[in-house]
């Protein structure tokens, strides 16, 4: 949970990462969004397919040099790390977990080789025995036991498998995790059983979390703030509660809208509400606005009132 | 038919697959009906028999199946009787099927204007241009864009959605009495899950069809269910109307996967989880099984097969916690909640 003036962990700047840049098939994936993540809050991110999510996640990682903009983590340009050691730092300090436990698992390596593939690039483990006991930690962390060492991914369930996951992600001792839809392939209960998971993990060892969904009933539950994207852009950013009880954006409300809600009643009266994404390429200039504390929206100058009143509505 | 009312009944139905590790018991005796006009959703985690109990429906049970025992009526039809000749004469005509992912239901390498004309064809031996007509007819009322224009493009074409409504023109085209829609929107994004279950209840009520609706969200579920059916373990546990399921469900089960689905109401620290993992198959626990993830399991549960309890005309429950001599046992306090709001708005 979010502690009060926490400091930035991470700082996202105008990014940009396009893809086949020049090309006739040039791809915007991320077309210069802004959001600053806090130490110990989980942000979400949601939006529909193709929205840039998982681009986002991967320039994060530093996967990709940016076509524009900066990343800075614990306070450094990821783009400007020189030195050996601290490249190393920071590939540790970030983890991510997939969302597909079965294609994200080497099926030929042992669950122990798995989770300790960390340990050993970073030669984390003092000998054999140790690399063993940390393997074994790790695995009851994450409520496996350590007999499952041994044994295979394909003797495990999906849930089980994306536990290894996590298990794998540990091992470095990250401070962030990014999960890029870590429960959209699990049955219902075994979702819960992950997040739960999840949220105690990131209580007992500090973590922040991006947390990449499109179930918008989950990510609401896990997320402290939540950033809303659409064709690649920052569309609305505020914290969950808010973005819920006030969606500011057409796009968010259309969203919002569509979630089925386990409850017949809400779905008998649900009203669907149509947004029309042509009218964000109306040559207009936008840029996130802050319209209430903690609340942003993208919007053009001549917008901003037309927002302050929706709010107070 | 037992009851006038009913376009299917399925009783007792019972089905093994042989596996080099032995028999996997899928389906244990289930039965229920599906009535004229109708929604029933199958809800259950992935592998209690869902797609199973549906293709073997449609009469497409894998090669290792065997149909142990039980009945499966289509109007006054015996399904098991028939040969793979008289099942395909109903697949695509009376009983239509759309799965989860499109792809798998077209041909990417015909035109789509021609897959959805073929049942026409097929079915109802109508030439090629009327076919072609009635097509066109079907994908405009499905919603493809320009339809005339993409008549003559191939599936890699079209966006996932346009994709899945050009499977749900196929399997309309004839008019099925029943359609069997196996997950048919989970891939979709939320916005144009939308968009797909608003259109398939429209075109219910316009060719009055039955649907049996499989999903594992149970949001879904509450928009499109008249009436629900809960699997564990190839059995089902519990079924009722939609109301009876969300609002006053008595199968820990059911409870069990309520919980777990957060609203946007949930701010619970820790969401109710289920422990654990379904049972083995191939050698189902004697008595609930449930029992072994059930925190309010009887001693009875892990020896003997809770029967259904009627809770109302509708609704029945297997669990032995609806025995007269079982102890009053309080849900977790979301249920509570929900049985509260039920009493409430149904006097009953
Ligand atoms: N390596 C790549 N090369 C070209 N296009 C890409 C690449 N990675 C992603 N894209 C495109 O970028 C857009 C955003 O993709 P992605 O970030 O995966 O979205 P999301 O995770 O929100 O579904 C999509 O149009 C996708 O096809
Ligand atoms: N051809 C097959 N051979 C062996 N086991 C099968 C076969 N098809 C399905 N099963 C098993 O039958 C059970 C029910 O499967 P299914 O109906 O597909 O579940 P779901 O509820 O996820 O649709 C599962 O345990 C599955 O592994
Ligand atoms: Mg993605
Ligand atoms: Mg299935």
């Amino acid at each position: 949970m979010l502690e009060e003036n926490a400091p930035k962990i991470l700082e996202v700047e105008g990014l940009k990462q396009y893809f086949n840049v020049g090309k006739a098939d040039e791809v915007k994936a991320v077309d210069d969004i802004s959001f600053d993540v806090y130490k110990g809050e989980t942000f979400g991110l949601v939006g529909e397919s193709g929205s840039g999510k998982t681009t986002t996640g991967r320039a994060i990682s530093h996967l990709y040099e940016p076509t524009a903009g900066k990343i800075i983590f614990d306070g450094k340009d990821v783009s400007k790390l020189r030195h050996k050691a601290q490249k190393q730092q920071f590939r540790s300090d970030i983890q991510t977990i997939f969302q597909d436990p079965y294609a994200s698992l080497n099926p030929r390596m042992k669950v122990e080789d798995i989770v300790a593939e960390g340990i050993d690039i970073n030669h984390l483990a003092k000998d054999k025995e140790d690399r063993k006991h940390q393997v074994e930690d790790l695995l009851e962390t994450v409520g496996l036991n350590k007999e499952h060492a041994n044994r295979y991914p394909h003797e495990f369930s999906g849930g089980q498998r994306q536990r290894i996951g996590i298990a794998r992600a540990l091992a470095v001792k990250p401070k962030f995790i990014i999960a890029d839809e870590p429960i959209s392939a699990l049955d219902v209960s075994i979702q819960a059983q992950v997040v739960n998971l999840l949220k105690d993990l990131q209580k007992k060892r500090k973590l922040t979390y991006l947390f990449i969904a499109h179930d918008l009933s989950m990510v609401k539950y896990i997320s402290d703030r939540i950033g809303v994207m659409h064709y690649g852009r920052m569309l609305e950013i505020a914290d969950a509660d808010e973005l819920y009880a006030n969606p500011l954006h057409d796009y968010t409300r259309s969203l919002l809208s569509a979630v089925p809600v386990p409850d017949p009643e809400y779905e008998r009266s649900r009203q669907a509400f149509d947004y029309d994404a042509s009218k964000e390429d109306d040559g207009k200039n936008r840029k996130l606005v802050e319209i209430a504390p903690r609340h942003y929206v993208r919007a053009s100058e001549d917008e901003i009132d037309m927002y302050k009143q929706r709010l107070k509505k | 038919m037992e009851n006038k009312d009913d376009i299917l009944e399925v009783r007792n139905l019972t089905i093994n697959f042989k596996t080099y590790a032995g028999k996997v018991q899928a389906i244990r005796d289930i039965s229920f009906d599906l009535k004229k006009g109708e929604t029933l959703a199958i809800v259950g985690e992935s592998g209690s028999g869902k797609s199973v109990t549906t293709r073997s429906i449609m009469g497409l049970n894998a090669p290792n199946a065997e149909i142990a025992g039980g009945s499966i009526k289509f109007k006054d039809e015996e399904i098991l009787d028939k040969n793979e000749k008289q099942l395909s004469k109903l697949r695509g005509k009376s009983i239509a099927e759309i799965f989860q992912d499109p792809m798998t239901s077209l041909d990417p390498t015909m035109k789509v204007g021609k897959q959805v004309a073929e049942p026409l064809r097929i079915h109802q031996g109508m030439s090629k241009e009327k076919a072609m007509e009635k097509a066109l007819e079907i994908m405009k009322l499905v919603g493809i864009t320009n339809a005339k224009e993409r008549i003559n493009d191939y599936p890699y074409q079209f966006s996932g959605g346009m994709r899945q409504r050009i499977v749900i023109a196929i399997a309309l085209v004839n008019y099925p009495q029943v359609l069997i829609a196996d997950e048919p929107t989970t891939a979709l994004d939320v916005t144009i899950q939308a968009k797909i279950l608003h259109l398939m209840k429209e075109l219910q009520t316009k060719i009055n069809t039955s649907i049996i609706f499989i999903t594992h969200d149970l949001g879904v579920v509450a928009g499109m269910a008249d009436r629900v059916a809960v699997m564990y373990a190839g059995k089902i546990v519990e079924y009722g109307t939609v109301d009876e399921i969300f609002y006053n469900a008595k199968h820990p089960y059911t409870w069990g996967l309520l919980g777990s689905m957060p609203t946007l109401d949930t701010d619970a620290d820790v969401l109710p989880s289920i422990p654990g993992t379904p049972p083995d198959l191939l050698e189902p626990p004697v008595g609930d099984a449930f029992a072994a993830r059930n925190k309010y399991a009887l001693k009875i549960d892990t020896l003997k097969q809770p029967p259904f309890f009627k809770v109302s005309n509708t609704h029945y429950a297997a669990t032995w916690l609806l025995d007269d001599r079982a102890p009053k046992v309080t849900p977790p306090a979301d249920i509570v909640k929900r049985q509260e709001h039920f009493k409430a708005t149904h006097n009953n």
